[in-house]
């Protein structure tokens, strides 16, 4: 299995969801290599890991970002990290014994065609997001437009994490359907940390004792994100029920636009921005908040209001993401109507009613999900075509 | 004829916020301490400020009124700098008070805290006003006559507050705009007033020294003071010379390697050469000349960037949300009592807060870029918006108590 990064060293859901993804296979009796781009400490029973270049991850990550590739390919020249990590995939599948070439995202999908070249081995690509997405409904990168259009062409199947995003490979890529299943990500609530007893954010508890709302958003602040579309809605929120605190955690190339924005709005005192967090800071967001919005232009999966309602947070989700299609629980709008995700934030925070009851159903939900299912799927389609194709 | 030089100096430092996170918020309220290991702290830029700084320069300046009995100086010092140099370095606070004791320097008045409370709260500016008067008269012992408010922001209102507050006279940028056909060199009347005499800043002569100076580039580099000294003697229909600039000037903005020092060393006996030619105090100026005419400001002016006006402190919305929040709790401070926190208050007030938040030329990195404690304006924005936030805090804390 080739990937970019896993846990601890990620940057965002990619890495949670191979890893998720390769514990609950090994579970079914998968036997995984997982190949690396960089050195890691991650110890598991699960699957062996391979490292391709002799760099730890903080060297690494500076240089090539999983979500920010164009910004590091604005030369349009393929990385040297890229290329070693191509060559040594080539050797590993040479040298090693396998039925299946498993790879996740376009920074990994050269690699998977030179094993592949090389073994004849068939290749599944594992798509979590296309690079329209990435850029926000935008064209995106051409260069990797271009590695994903020929990975994607040249691949015996592809998974996409949700059905939205099968739909966008049909579509930029003019690939047939029937060649695309959805394995849909998916959470074990068993594996998510708990809160403990103090929030760190201390001053929006005080807050919340005064008849405070706090609404957040956790994730990187770039333009898929929409951020900016929340904080207009922000505005129109704070304009009816003054008491509201928007809580902003992530950092990313829009940093500096949304806080200028949120002046520009007249609402800088309403919002405030932690930057990038992990660990209790992160899970106390969720904690702290009484609604968390995921107003995305477009999410493949968006793992987040799972998260969020396992710290027993409710969430409104924008239609235009994949958990949408597989979270029932939640408050959906247009990523694009702001007005619409004002009233319902409005509406919600003024409804003890609605916020009990969708925190209860969400709960049940989340309860009875889990990555099994997902693998099990995966174990069929690994089936299907470890043996060749079916004619 | 009488011609004088009027040199004002302004030693000004702020009470910097440190990096100070959302997590900090109602468990420490200490915005104003940085770590000891951090250069851009502010006991660390007193001391380097000092060194650079205030020490040469009160070095200089003491010999050269020892030397030239004519030679006169006017400073002004805000209480932010005061306390931060009584308990960081009080030998330097004492140079300043040396200064004073020869009887040749004039203290001038402002805000306590460097703010721009004239145009949020002119009680609240009333309030630092007096402060400053009376840190000025129990440090220095004298009380100053001559009016001069934040980052030289001037406009006919304040003129006639400070009019009728009975100071002898008020200091102003002299930008061209305001003075059309005359030039700085005269002594004005603000409209509108009955008593106050207005001194308006020679930006050219002043800004030679204090932004041209060691700029290589420059056509004039380098600057001899028998050049610049050339220059004033040559100017036709003028009497008074008011060269106002940062203290900072000398040592900082204008390293020593430059030579800047050996300029000032050599520019007074240079000047006091020709006959009739002396140096006085601001007010001494007030008191020998008389005005030659009005001067209407309806718009604020201030002494930076080419714009002459607060866009450098208030020309963006994080700046104007900023300002807006911290006046905003005036009367809920105020009402406290709790000096410590009233004192946090005001020290948020400084205006070197809103200017390191300034976004004009931020993609340059210029000048401003250069007087940041900050990598960005954003960054400086939040720390200050969280410093706010704890305050709510404290206010919560202590409506609760009561």
């Amino acid at each position: 299995m080739l990937g970019w990064e896993l846990p601890p060293h990620n940057s965002g859901g990619l890495g949670v969801a191979c890893y998720q993804l390769c514990k609950s296979l090994a579970k079914n009796n998968v036997d995984i290599e997982f190949v690396l781009p960089y050195v890691t400490d991650q110890k598991n029973e699960f699957m062996k890991i391979h490292s391709t270049s002799p760099v730890s991850y903080k060297d690494f990550i500076h240089k090539l970002n999983v979500y920010e590739g164009s910004k590091y390919l604005a030369t349009h020249e393929i990385t040297d990290e890229q290329l070693s990590y191509e060559d040594s995939v080539s050797d590993i599948a040479t040298y090693g014994a396998y039925d299946i070439i498993h790879a996740h995202d376009w920074l990994t999908f050269r690699a998977a065609i030179r094993a592949k070249k090389a073994t004849g081995l068939p290749m599944i690509l594992h798509v979590h997001s296309v690079e329209s997405d990435r850029a926000g409904g935008e064209y995106g990168h051409p260069m990797i437009r271009e590695i994903e259009s020929l990975g994607l062409m040249m691949a015996d199947k592809i998974i996409a994490v949700s059905e939205r995003t099968r739909q966008s490979i049909a579509n930029d890529y003019n690939i047939p359907l029937d060649k695309i299943s959805v394995v849909h990500n998916s959470v074990d609530i068993d594996e998510l940390d708990v809160l403990d007893d103090e929030n760190i954010y201390q001053y929006l508890e005080l807050l919340k004792n005064k008849g405070y709302n706090i609404v957040t958003n956790i994730g990187r602040l770039t333009i898929q994100k929409n951020i900016t579309g929340l904080l207009h809605a922000a505005k129109e929120v704070i304009a009816v029920i003054p008491k509201t605190i928007f809580l902003i955690v992530g950092s990313g190339d829009q940093y500096h636009e949304i806080i200028s924005l949120s002046a520009d709005l007249g609402i800088f005192q309403n919002v405030i921005f932690t930057g990038f967090q992990r660990g209790k800071a992160w899970r106390d967001a969720f904690g702290i908040a009484d609604l968390f919005v995921m107003p995305s232009v477009s999410e493949p999966f968006g793992i987040t209001p799972l998260e969020a309602i396992n710290y027993g947070t409710p969430s409104l989700v924008s239609n235009q993401s994949g958990v949408s299609e597989v979270f029932k629980s939640c408050l959906k709008v247009n990523f694009w109507d702001k007005d619409e995700m004002a009233n319902q934030i409005v509406g919600f925070l003024r409804s003890k009613g609605l916020q009990n009851s969708l925190r209860m159903n969400a709960e049940i939900e989340l309860g009875k999900m889990s990555w099994d299912k997902s693998a099990k799927k995966m174990v069929k389609e690994y089936e299907i075509h470890a043996r060749g194709a079916l004619v | 004829m009488k011609k004088t030089i009027v040199l004002y100096l302004h030693a000004h430092q702020p009470y910097r916020v440190r990096n100070y996170t959302i997590f900090d918020v109602g468990k420490k309220h200490d915005y104003f301490n940085w770590s000891e290991s951090e250069p851009n702290g502010n006991k660390r830029v007193i001391e380097k400020v000092s060194e650079k700084s205030y020490i040469p320069t009160n070095n200089m300046l003491i010999k050269l009124l020892n030397k030239h009995p004519e030679f006169k100086v006017s400073l002004s010092i805000t209480g932010t700098l005061i306390t931060e140099l009584e308990k960081w370095a009080p030998d330097v606070l004492q140079s300043f008070v040396d200064l004073c004791a020869t009887g040749k320097v004039e203290i001038v008045a402002e805000t306590y805290h460097h703010s721009l409370a004239f145009f949020y709260s002119l009680q609240e500016f009333e309030i630092q006003v007096q402060m400053h008067r009376e840190k000025i008269e129990s440090v220095f012992g004298q009380t100053p006559k001559v009016f001069r408010n934040t980052e030289l922001a001037y406009n006919n209102d304040l003129a006639i507050w400070a009019d009728k507050s009975g100071y002898k006279g008020i200091l102003a940028e002299g930008w061209d705009n305001v003075l059309g056909w005359r030039n700085s060199n005269h002594l004005y009347r603000p409209i509108n007033t009955q008593n106050i005499k207005l001194l308006m800043k020679n930006y050219k002569l002043s800004d030679d020294v204090a932004f041209r100076f060691g700029d290589k580039n420059w056509n004039e580099w380098p600057l001899d003071a028998e050049k610049y000294i050339g220059w004033i003697n040559e100017a036709q229909d003028s009497e008074v010379f008011n060269l106002f600039m940062d203290y900072e000037t000398f040592g900082e903005h204008q390293w020593q390697e430059t030579g800047v020092f050996d300029f000032l060393e050599n520019m007074v006996p240079v000047w006091l050469e020709s006959e009739g030619n002396t140096f006085m105090t601001v007010s001494e100026a007030m008191d020998n000349f008389e005005v030659s005419d009005v001067i209407d400001v309806p718009e604020t002016v201030t002494w930076a960037d080419t714009e002459r006006d607060l866009s450098a402190w208030l020309g963006n919305s994080m700046q104007q949300e900023a300002i807006k929040s911290i006046y905003q709790l005036s009367s809920k401070i105020l009402k406290t009592g709790d000096w410590s926190l009233i004192e946090d208050w005001r020290r948020l007030q400084t205006s070197d807060h809103f200017y390191y938040m300034c976004t004009k030329y931020f993609n340059d990195g210029d000048i401003h870029a250069y007087f940041s404690p900050y990598k960005t304006p954003y960054e400086a924005a939040i720390n200050f918006m969280n410093a706010w936030h704890d305050l709510n805090f404290r206010l919560h804390e202590k409506r609760e108590e009561a």
